[in-house]
């Protein structure tokens, strides 16, 4: 008798587990109906055509056009990789290859420390630090393209850092010893064995970063401007997805606010096309193995 | 290919009946036929891959909590097919206490380590518990050279020490049977003595089933023997006979040191 | 441009520490930049009080109160799922397609910005369930957030339990229960420790999620539907309102001591884990 009390206890703690294991699919389903109920109604009655490639936001006289806001993202996600990536390869190279054990071990947190500072605390620096001194030396009105790029591209440093970090590890030593083995230095050993070895991963970790870029909000804000049209140059202010959303909901309501629902989806939208293909590259890198 | 003599008075314990062990689409064990008796030490030798280790983990079910184990024929203790639906496991593996080949003590006090499974069966009494403590720790003879620190970490011990803790930890539960699979292969020779020599006054109230990779320590301390080979008995015996006269030709390659 | 290799290497490995160096300088200059500008305002009165005239003056007490209910709502809710669902995939199953939609689920969660996680407790903390701005609403929502950080660095943890463990409490008559509660997750502590720490530190940085779902109310909230505003948010709000740039520094001080302090504690947390099994 007793045993069949033990099994039906066991029963139930595995049932019970696995519902709560369900919480994080429940939830990204709930996330992503409530997002798409509340926001896609109004991009069909207006057109979708007109949210995307609309030029014009004047939300109070019902004219929705995103295009501006979705170059805005395009344009500083962009100048973040431009920026952030050739730092955070060569730093994860250096890290990895060039440096010793011990640095790594002093430097990696160190690293992991940046990824912790707030995004608004970066915003406030790049107000108080970046904004004036590209206002002086190069012109504008300093909120712009170029201050958002350099902020976020410092901001998604210890993703692509890390994860490149990890990548260039995870290369078996033989593909190494076996380069320097028949006489290459290092550093062509890097260039030609562990960097393309290592390739899934470095542009999973870029992808990341490109999620992460697209999705900051507070940095942005503080430092891009804001203004409502596509920038002509990268001294010029410009307006993000994010932006749009955070800047206007505190006082949007009705059908303004149901547009920045629809910000919302189409932002929703870009962010999961990117952590599609990320996986996908992660999960190539996986299966070669 | 069994070889059923029972020794004089001794009863049998655990009688294997056809008795097969699958891993998914693997065979580990093929049709074993042998019978335990009370209170006896017996010995299964054999190469490494030869199923000792899988059947040693059939008696107590520990296969069990591998994907894809299945099983066939009998494994009868006091007459009970073990692999029942009523059987609790539970308490089955109470009563076959399993030492493992590398010593593991739980990071715990020695006390705690010692009244493990007393404590996951429900003994709550804090006098009982201790006088548990202190008949096990005595049975393995550790009692005299811990019994002032009970509470500091197992981890401490020498390697020795934790091994004899892992059979104090299992006699707590009084079990009927123990289990040990090459419990001496990482220890220095003096502990291997020290162990070796408990498990023979450990007989008068257990019995004892020992795998061992080394054929000299089944000479030194087992009553009976049994060779395994590629998931098969090959023979089983007196442990004399097997040493010097078995009947088996792959049995005399294997303790004349031919092949394993 | 041919280049003797090993010169060209030289170049390339002075070229690449620099670039380490940049890095590591930029961190380092912000640090010193905040905590320059920012420590000397950093009194007892400083903590202790709350804000005054829209947080020109005073302190910044009630933020504080406010930032420590938030996490504190939000790990109260996160971590049981967390562990549990760790629990789940690392000791009652195996890999198989439910072990994988939960994952995706998982993941997916993760790369969600954190505007969307705002948006999304507006539409149904705030609005739909009629939570209102409330430490609720917020709390919810940050729990969300970190769902995925526990539930990785729990199952990380888990299976980093040598499995010598389990067999031997299996051996010695534990249920899988008592396997997992007295022998598993006591060991694996330290590991589900560091994952919280560390979500503690994405919390108290978190403001474009807050911002909507807690409000910005000064007061000191009264419970756990009261509106409150968090350090971070009250950051945010001083520097671009312009209120008041001392007051700003000093909150960002904070800020950032406490997430200095989060880090070393999950640096520690991680070698003492790790030193433990190797």
């Amino acid at each position: 008798m007793k045993k069949h009390h033990l099994a039906r206890n066991e029963k139930l703690t595995r049932f019970a587990l696995l519902l709560i294991a369900f919480s994080a699919v429940t939830i990204l389903a709930v996330i992503t109906i409530f997002i798409f109920v509340d926001g896609t109604p109004i991009m069909f009655r207006h057109g979708v055509k007109k949210f995307l490639f609309g030029l014009d936001w004047y939300p109070t006289e019902q004219s929705f056009g995103l295009l501006p806001m979705i170059t805005g993202s395009l344009m500083v996600t962009l100048g973040a990789l431009i920026l952030g990536v050739p730092f955070g390869l060569a730093c994860a190279v250096f890290l990895t290859e060039f440096s010793s054990k011990r640095l790594r071990r002093v430097i990696k947190p160190v690293i992991e420390l940046l990824a912790g500072i707030p995004s608004v605390v970066y915003g406030f620096m790049g107000v108080v630090i970046l904004v004036p001194f590209i206002r002086d030396t190069l012109g504008g009105p300093g909120l712009s393209v170029l201050a958002a790029s350099i902020i976020l591209g410092i901001m998604i440093l210890p993703t692509i850092i890390s994860i490149s970090i990890d990548s260039l590890l995870a290369v078996p030593s033989t593909y190494r010893d076996g380069s320097i083995a028949m006489g290459a230095t290092r550093w062509q050993t890097v260039r030609m064995v562990m960097l393309p070895a290592a390739r899934s991963g470095i542009i999973a970790s870029i992808i990341l970063g490109m999620g992460r870029a697209i999705g900051e909000t507070m940095a942005v804000i503080m430092i891009a401007g804001n203004a409502i049209s596509i920038p002509n140059s990268i001294l010029a202010p410009v307006r993000t997805l994010t932006s749009n959303i955070a800047l206007e909901m505190g006082y949007a309501s009705g059908e303004h606010r149901e547009a920045l629902f629809a910000t919302g989806v189409i932002l929703f939208v870009i962010i999961m096309i990117l952590n599609t293909l990320a996986n996908i590259t992660s999960a190539k890198r996986a299966r070669k193995k | 290919m069994s070889d059923t003599v029972s020794m004089g008075s001794k009863s049998v314990a655990i009688a294997v009946n056809d008795f097969s062990h699958y891993l998914g689409s693997e065979q580990m064990l093929n049709k074993l036929n042998l019978e335990v008796f009370h209170n006896e030490i017996l010995a299964i030798i054999g190469p490494s891959a030869s199923g000792k280790t899988t059947f040693l983990r059939s008696l107590n079910r520990l296969n069990d909590l591998l994907p894809g184990s299945r099983v066939e024929g009998r494994i009868t203790i006091d007459g009970q097919d073990i692999y029942g639906p009523e059987v609790s496991v539970v308490e089955l593996r109470r009563r076959l206490g399993m030492v493992f080949a590398t010593p593991v003590a739980l990071p715990r006090s020695i006390y705690e380590n010692v009244i493990f499974g007393n404590r996951m069966a429900g003994t709550r009494d804090r006098r009982h518990l201790d006088e548990i403590v202190r008949e096990s720790l005595e049975q393995v003879g550790l009692w005299t050279e811990v019994c002032d620190r009970l509470d500091s970490s197992a981890l401490k011990l020498s390697g020795g020490q934790q091994q004899r803790l892992c059979i104090a930890r299992i006699l707590a539960l009084r079990p009927e049977f123990i289990l040990l699979d090459e419990p001496t292969s990482g220890l220095d020779p003096i502990s291997t003595m020290k162990i070796e020599n408990s498990l023979d006054h450990l007989k008068k109230d257990y019995t004892i089933i020992l795998v061992t990779n080394n054929t000299k320590q089944a000479a030194r301390v087992a009553d009976r023997t049994a060779f395994f080979l590629s998931g098969e008995l090959i023979e089983i015996g007196p442990t004399d006979k097997i040493f010097t006269a078995p009947d088996n030709v792959k049995t005399n390659d294997y303790v004349s040191g031919r092949f394993g | 441009m041919y280049l003797n290799p090993r010169i060209e290497q030289k170049i390339v490995r002075t070229v690449l520490w620099l670039f380490t160096f940049i890095t590591v300088a930029i961190l380092v200059f912000i640090i010193v930049f905040i905590l320059r500008k920012g420590l000397p305002v950093v009194t007892w009165e400083f903590l202790s009080r709350n804000p005054i005239d829209m947080g020109k003056s005073g302190g910044i007490f009630s933020t504080v109160i406010g930032t420590v209910a938030l996490t504190l709502m939000a790990l109260l809710v996160a971590t049981p799922l967390g562990v549990g669902t760790a629990i789940y995939l690392a000791e009652y199953t195996s890999e198989n397609r439910i072990t994988r939609i939960i994952r995706f689920g998982a993941e997916c969660l993760a790369g969600i910005p954190s505007i969307i996680f705002g948006l999304f407790g507006f539409i149904l903390f705030v609005t739909k369930l009629g939570f209102g701005w409330s430490i609720l609403s917020g709390g919810l929502t940050l729990a969300f957030m970190i769902l995925p950080t526990i539930i990785r660095t729990s199952e990380e943890a888990i299976r980093a339990v040598p499995a010598s463990f389990r067999q031997v409490s299996f051996s010695l008559g534990s249920t899988k229960w008592q396997t997992v509660s007295r022998v598993v997750l006591p060991s694996a502590l330290p590991g589900i420790v560091t994952g919280v720490i560390l979500s503690i530190g994405r919390s108290i940085g978190e403001t474009a999620a807050v911002i909507f779902t807690a409000g910005s109310v000064l007061r000191l909230p009264s419970s756990v539907f009261s509106s409150s505003r968090t350090m971070a948010v009250h950051f945010y709000i001083l520097a671009r309102e312009g209120i008041s740039m001392s007051m700003a520094y000093g909150t960002a001080a904070v800020l950032v001591v406490s997430i200095l302090v989060i880090n070393l504690a999950t640096y520690y947390l991680m070698e003492k884990f790790i030193r433990r099994y190797s």
